[in-house]
């Protein structure tokens, strides 16, 4: 693996990835929390939308790795005055950088940087921090991460997620975390169903290898060992998809009520930020069951894990 | 060419357990007692050892020795000039080794790069009261200024040999073997 | 002046000489007059090729493409004529610029260069341009289209109908409505919901086509729906044809050989509005073109500068150049597999597109007394198609790396040679 661009893994590199993170997620109980690994390689963060979590979480796994890490961000940059994106890329790569973490707003940007690269820089791995409503590889691998550490506590290493029930609730359109949630954990071995609003379903997700179902209390009437709760996208309210935020609560939010229907070990994921009282409920996100914050946790681990992976080494032959 | 080939071995069987041992009685007297002793074997084959000569510590003074292992890939030297080598878990006793007297074990000490990459590994896990080095086969051909406190076998090799360990839990047998290239037996 | 064209297959059938005298085409059969030969032995000569759909970019977008460079690509191609779209900056939607265009076209002198008018004022959708006034100018407008952009409100679209029926006019529908096509940058599909792109469903096109067909008959005036994409669009022109409504369509190359599986890898070169589909439109868009239900193929030749399509995909910019490669395709995906003789290409790419554009002199190919518009091709050639046959300013065609059949040798245009051995003449 030479760019981690998608969720799209064999199953093999997928869990080398997570047992890697598992090596990386030790470090964070120490008092001394450096690796030198990454010593004299330079990361960029090249954000040209924003986001701090995803950002602050690749910048603290290049750090703890040793690695030397700028930040470019959006409003910043040279995107906006006009240079164009296949430049800003070249640019950034000609002051001899090893890594560009990308975030960007449009589909398939992460892939064009790595194809131009390849040609100019064939040295330089881009790594997809999310592009448009396409893919969220790191999120996709920390969901999975976190969700293993908490099914199989110290005897994860080497597992997939086998048999494993995840379903997927939102806005699953327009959501990169879901696109390659559905790429990488039935490869793993798990079943992921979608669940949302018919107007917030992706054309032709039934071909994907997910379930895909508009009733939701029908969902949770099944046993699940996950569920992952997506952003609603307020602004996207105005494009019609759902008559009102009441109705959507009504439909398709982790309320009180629902969740006192889980089981008590099904955990309850979000990849962040939420909108508490809309998608998930306060308490949903509180409680015992659920697993945000070692979402986040782990988010640093994975990425110090995909960094190290692909970075420090030289690329095999 | 096979390994079988040109692969003499050098000890096995009950020699390699007597082996074992007198490093143990040695580790002992050395450091007066099996007290505040923490054995950290090196992946891979460092980690069984240690497992070894914790419980024969323990067995001949009468105390628990705690191990763990201990993963230096992320110290090493060479990483950015080979592929990507894969991590492994490190597991030490109570997370530090503060005041503790580690006995660090590997199966072979060669240019010494591995244990130089151990030793800044441990200095992030704490600060060792003192750090000793136990080593199965000691083969010469140092690029560092570091020797085996404890030595099992000194077996001088030349640098296009290999020298191999072998052990029941990984190999199947507990062996020493040395290697020589295609048309070049010693 | 005289020029004799020996031994031509004249479209496609029997081999016989042409004679052009004083740029009209004077005999055709055995010729013993003399003047400059051209040797056209295992050529077929067809006429002087007319594309209803070309971006030039003049004025405002020179840097990919100037009413000159854009008749050296049309030169190139074999077309003798081409009809410039109105979506310049400023736009074509007043006297001054239509004439200016037309004007830039003649000095040119490689094609007729015909200006397209634009329907309503700078596009916008919002009231018509002066559509009489530049009907009545120089450049003799008959064709008005926003094309680029749909004229959405039923309407205007209605008010365009019926003002230009009297002096002739057809209104050209870019068929796209915008509501269900916002943002949209590729065809909706399974695929576009794998690739996170925003989807441009093929209803969009085909409510548009439905709609202006009715209107089209309760006006009784002619509406041609350009670069028509999907099987159901087909379907909906047929219905439309069947109940004797004055409908034109056609249908671009690269819709007649592309399909959306090319968008995977994010390519921006092959992003193009209407967007490139799947197998059945292709399948249905050939069926069409060969039972005459699409009229004809116009190129929707849109030049674009590199760095408009160096960027993401949603960043780039819409469009392909396709004047170069429009004969080649059209005898890879029609006349190959069997859908139209060549002597159909006369018609749907030269005699058509001319009789919907009021263009006088094309309405019988290869007619003795016509304007000696003449194109030579070697149909026998196949050969990989490559930028040294690109003649334009912009390089974005999507062929460029495939083997297409066919290689313009030689074009006449009113009698003077714009291609020689293959080569624009300066």
């Amino acid at each position: 693996m030479k760019h981690l661009l998608t969720g799209a893994l064999r199953r093999e590199d997928a869990i080398s990835l997570l047992d890697a993170a598992e090596d990386m997620h030790e470090v964070q109980d120490r008092q001394l929390k450096k690796l030198p690994a990454l010593r004299g390689r330079t990361v960029v963060n090249a954000f040209f939308e924003n986001s701090t979590r995803t950002r602050s979480s690749f910048e603290i796994a290049g750090k703890w790795l040793s690695a030397d890490v700028i930040n470019v961000s959006g409003s910043a940059s040279s995107v906006k005055k006009g240079e164009s994106l296949r430049d800003t890329v070249l640019t950034l790569a000609a002051m001899g950088i090893d890594g560009i973490v990308m975030r960007h707003g449009d589909s398939g940007a992460a892939q064009l940087a790595a194809d131009w690269l390849d040609v100019s820089f064939p040295s330089v791995r881009v790594i997809n921090a999310g592009d448009g409503a396409h893919e969220h590889p790191t999120q996709a691998l920390l969901d999975a991460f976190a969700l293993r550490r908490r099914l199989f506590g110290a005897q994860s290493r080497g597992r997939g997620l086998d048999g494993v029930r995840i379903a997927i609730a939102g806005d699953i359109a327009h959501s990169r975390v879901a696109r390659s949630n559905a790429l990488l954990l039935p490869a793993l071995g798990a079943e992921v169903t979608f669940v949302g609003p018919p107007t917030l379903l992706p054309p032709g997700a039934d071909t994907w290898n997910t379930t895909v179902t508009t009733d939701f209390d029908a969902v949770l009437q099944q046993p699940l060992d996950a569920l992952m709760m997506l952003r609603v996208q307020l602004e996207r309210q105005r494009g019609a998809f759902v008559p009102s935020v009441g109705e959507y609560i009504v439909g398709w939010s982790l309320t009180d009520e629902r969740r006192a229907k889980l089981d008590d070990d099904t955990v309850i994921m979000h990849p962040g930020p939420m909108n508490r009282g809309l998608e998930i409920s306060s308490r949903a996100a509180e409680g015992l069951q659920s697993a945000v914050l070692e979402q986040v946790t782990s988010g640093v681990s994975l990425r110090m894990a995909v960094l190290y992976s692909l970075i420090a080494g030289e690329e095999p032959q | 060419m096979s390994d079988a080939e040109h692969a003499k071995t050098v000890l096995q069987g009950d020699d390699f357990a007597r082996m074992l041992k007198r490093i143990a009685h040695e580790i002992l007297e050395s450091e007066r007692g099996a007290d505040q002793l923490l054995v950290l074997g090196i992946h891979t084959r460092g980690v069984p050892i240690a497992a070894r000569l914790a419980q024969l510590l323990g067995r001949i003074d009468g105390a628990e020795v705690p191990y763990g292992a201990l993963d230096v890939t992320m110290y090493r030297d060479d990483l950015a000039s080979k592929p990507t080598r894969a991590s492994r878990p490190t597991s030490i006793p109570d997370g530090t080794v503060d005041g503790r007297t580690v006995v660090l074990v590997d199966d072979v000490l060669f240019s010494g790069r591995t244990i130089r990459a151990a030793l800044d590994a441990l200095a992030d896990h704490g600060r060792a009261k003192a750090v000793r080095l136990a080593v199965l086969v000691d083969r010469g051909h140092r690029e560092l200024p570091i020797r085996a406190d404890f030595v099992g076998k000194n077996l001088p090799s030349s640098r296009s040999e290999r020298v191999l360990v072998q052990l029941e839990e990984i190999d199947g047998t507990d062996a020493v073997l040395i290697e020589s290239p295609a048309g070049d037996i010693a | 002046m005289t020029t004799i064209i020996r031994g031509a297959k004249i479209l496609g059938g029997e081999t016989a000489d042409l004679l052009v005298e004083d740029g009209v085409i004077a005999e055709i059969g055995r010729v013993s007059a003399e003047g400059d030969e051209i040797d056209a032995a295992g050529l077929v000569a067809l006429p002087g090729l007319v594309d209803l759909h070309v971006h030039f970019r003049e004025p405002g977008g020179e840097q990919a493409e100037t009413v000159a460079t854009g008749s050296r690509a049309a030169a190139q191609g074999g077309f003798t004529a081409v009809f410039a779209m109105a979506n310049t900056s400023p736009v074509a939607d007043s006297v001054a610029v239509v004439e200016l265009v037309h004007d830039l076209g003649r000095r040119a002198g490689l094609v007729d260069v015909r200006p397209i008018g634009a329907v309503t004022v700078g596009l916008h959708g919002e009231r018509l341009a002066e559509l009489g006034l530049m009907a009545r100018s120089r450049a003799n407008v008959r064709v008005f289209s926003d094309d680029g952009k749909c004229v959405h409100d039923p309407l205007l679209m209605r008010r365009a109908l019926e003002y230009v029926r009297p002096f002739g006019g057809v209104v050209a529908q870019h068929a796209q409505e915008p509501r269900l096509t916002e943002n949209a940058v590729m065809h909706e599909s399974e695929l576009s919901g794998r690739l996170g792109l925003p989807g441009w469903p093929s209803v969009a096109e085909e409510s548009i086509i439905a709609r202006d067909a009715l209107l089209a008959e309760q006006t009784d005036s002619r509406v041609h729906v350009c670069h028509v994409s999907t099987a159901g669009s087909v379907d909906i022109v047929r219905w439309a044809k069947a109940r004797g409504i004055s409908i034109t369509a056609e249908v671009t190359p690269h819709h007649l050989m592309l399909t959306e599986e090319l968008l995977a890898g994010y390519d921006p070169l092959y992003k193009v509005n209407p967007p490139l589909r799947r197998d059945e439109d292709v399948f249905a868009l050939r069926e069409a073109v060969a039972d005459g239900t699409i009229d004809i193929v116009a190129t929707d030749h849109a030049p674009h500068a590199d760095e408009m399509k160096r960027t993401s995909f949603e960043d780039a910019a819409f469009g392909m150049v396709g004047l170069e490669s429009a004969l080649p395709v059209v005898l890879k995906t029609l006349v190959e597999p069997g859908h139209i003789e060549i002597a159909d290409v006369a018609r749907v790419l030269s005699s058509a597109p001319a009789a919907i554009g009021g263009l006088t002199g094309y309405r019988e190919p290869l007619a003795v007394g016509a304007p000696a518009n003449i194109t030579l091709v070697d149909t026998a050639d196949s050969s990989v198609f490559t930028t040294e046959r690109l003649a334009g300013r912009s390089l974005n065609s999507p062929f460029l790396g495939i083997e297409l059949p066919g290689r313009v040798q030689h074009v006449l245009h009113n009698g003077y040679r714009t291609v020689a051995e293959g080569k624009v003449v300066e």
